[in-house]
């Protein structure tokens, strides 16, 4: 066995096998995230653009932009974290770049994506 | 100390219980063959010798083709002493990675990766002169002084200065180990350890 394939195998010991829709940078998500209270457990969900997904297997990772309160929030999720309840993706964005950081600098309709059609 | 050869294979993270992410490395590990049993009687010390890793019969001496004769065995490209083994091992008996247990802690000995020529500041942790300004020039990563002048007019044994880093004998200890994969002889080991992929480890616990 090769190097690679004992990391994979490795690496598929861990995963939980859940399966996500595929999205990509500029569409819409909603993540549930599981939060622990002390014993308790509830789910917080968290919407935004997807501004980028990075890395690969797990290590991946997506990072979700929202104006929360008229103040930017970006929160970095990785993807396979056992956090991460389901994703929802709500609409899919038209872009053109795989990385939105140009979201940043802008505000209001600006900042605004235009949908997918079809 | 029991113990085993074996061989990192490389880095990855997984997700805790906590679902914490935490970085881990991939080492290989086993089978290893005993292929020298030492005893007080004969050898003026008790130990066992594995060997690991595949070798090619022409570039094995003709000693040690020998050993692996007794042991009836291939030839190996790595043969270490332990000391320790709380079983009683015979001559040419085949350990594997099941010899560990997940949640167990374990000292990893490797061959750090070398460096080359390196200054202080990254073979010893200087701080560097500080500055860039003040009259300073081309000496940011200077040593500064060596010692004083001629009282005692030398440089004292042990002075840390610029000179090869890395490719030395490094032992981490206290690794807890996260998983056992008895089928393919991996274990996943929490942190980091010594040395390049590929590179022969020792595990001892």
């Amino acid at each position: 066995m090769n190097f690679t394939d004992a990391i994979k195998l490795v690496e598929s010991e861990f995963t939980t096998g859940k399966t996500f829709p595929t999205f990509k940078a500029g569409d819409t998500i909603n993540v549930y995230y599981k939060i622990r209270e002390g014993a308790k457990e509830r789910i917080q969900q968290y919407q935004g653009v997807c501004i980028q997904r990075r890395n690969t297997d797990i290590a991946e990772t997506f990072t979700v932009r929202k104006i929360s309160n008229g103040v930017g929030v970006e929160r970095i999720f990785p993807l396979y974290s056992l956090n991460i309840d389901k994703i929802e993706v709500v609409s899919r964005g038209k872009v053109r770049r795989a990385r939105l950081f140009y979201l940043r600098a802008l505000t209001g309709k600006a900042a605004k994506i235009k949908e997918k059609r079809g | 100390m029991s113990g085993l050869i074996g061989r990192k294979i490389g880095m990855t993270s997984i997700f805790n219980q906590d679902g914490k992410q935490i970085a881990c490395t991939v080492v290989e590990v086993g089978p290893n063959v005993v292929t020298q049993v030492k005893t007080v009687e004969t050898d003026g010390y008790s130990a066992i010798q594995l060997a690991y890793g595949d070798a090619k019969e022409k570039n094995t001496p003709a000693a040690l083709k020998g050993i692996f004769k007794k042991a009836n065995t291939t030839p190996k490209r790595k043969l270490v002493e332990f000391k320790g083994f709380e079983t009683p091992l015979n001559l040419g008996d085949v350990l594997m990675a099941d010899l560990f247990e997940a949640g167990e802690f374990v000292d990893v000995v490797g061959t750090s990766k070398g460096k080359g020529f390196q200054g202080v500041v990254k073979r010893h942790g200087f701080g560097g002169v500080g500055m860039a300004t003040h009259g300073q020039h081309d000496r940011q990563r200077a040593p500064g002084s060596i010692g004083a002048s001629s009282d005692p007019s030398k440089v004292f044994k042990g002075m840390r200065m610029a000179g090869r880093m890395g490719g030395n004998r490094v032992k981490k200890t206290n690794l807890q180990i996260l998983k056992v994969l008895k089928d393919q002889n991996l274990l996943v080991i929490k942190g980091s350890i010594p040395g390049a992929k590929g590179s022969f480890i020792l595990l001892e616990k």
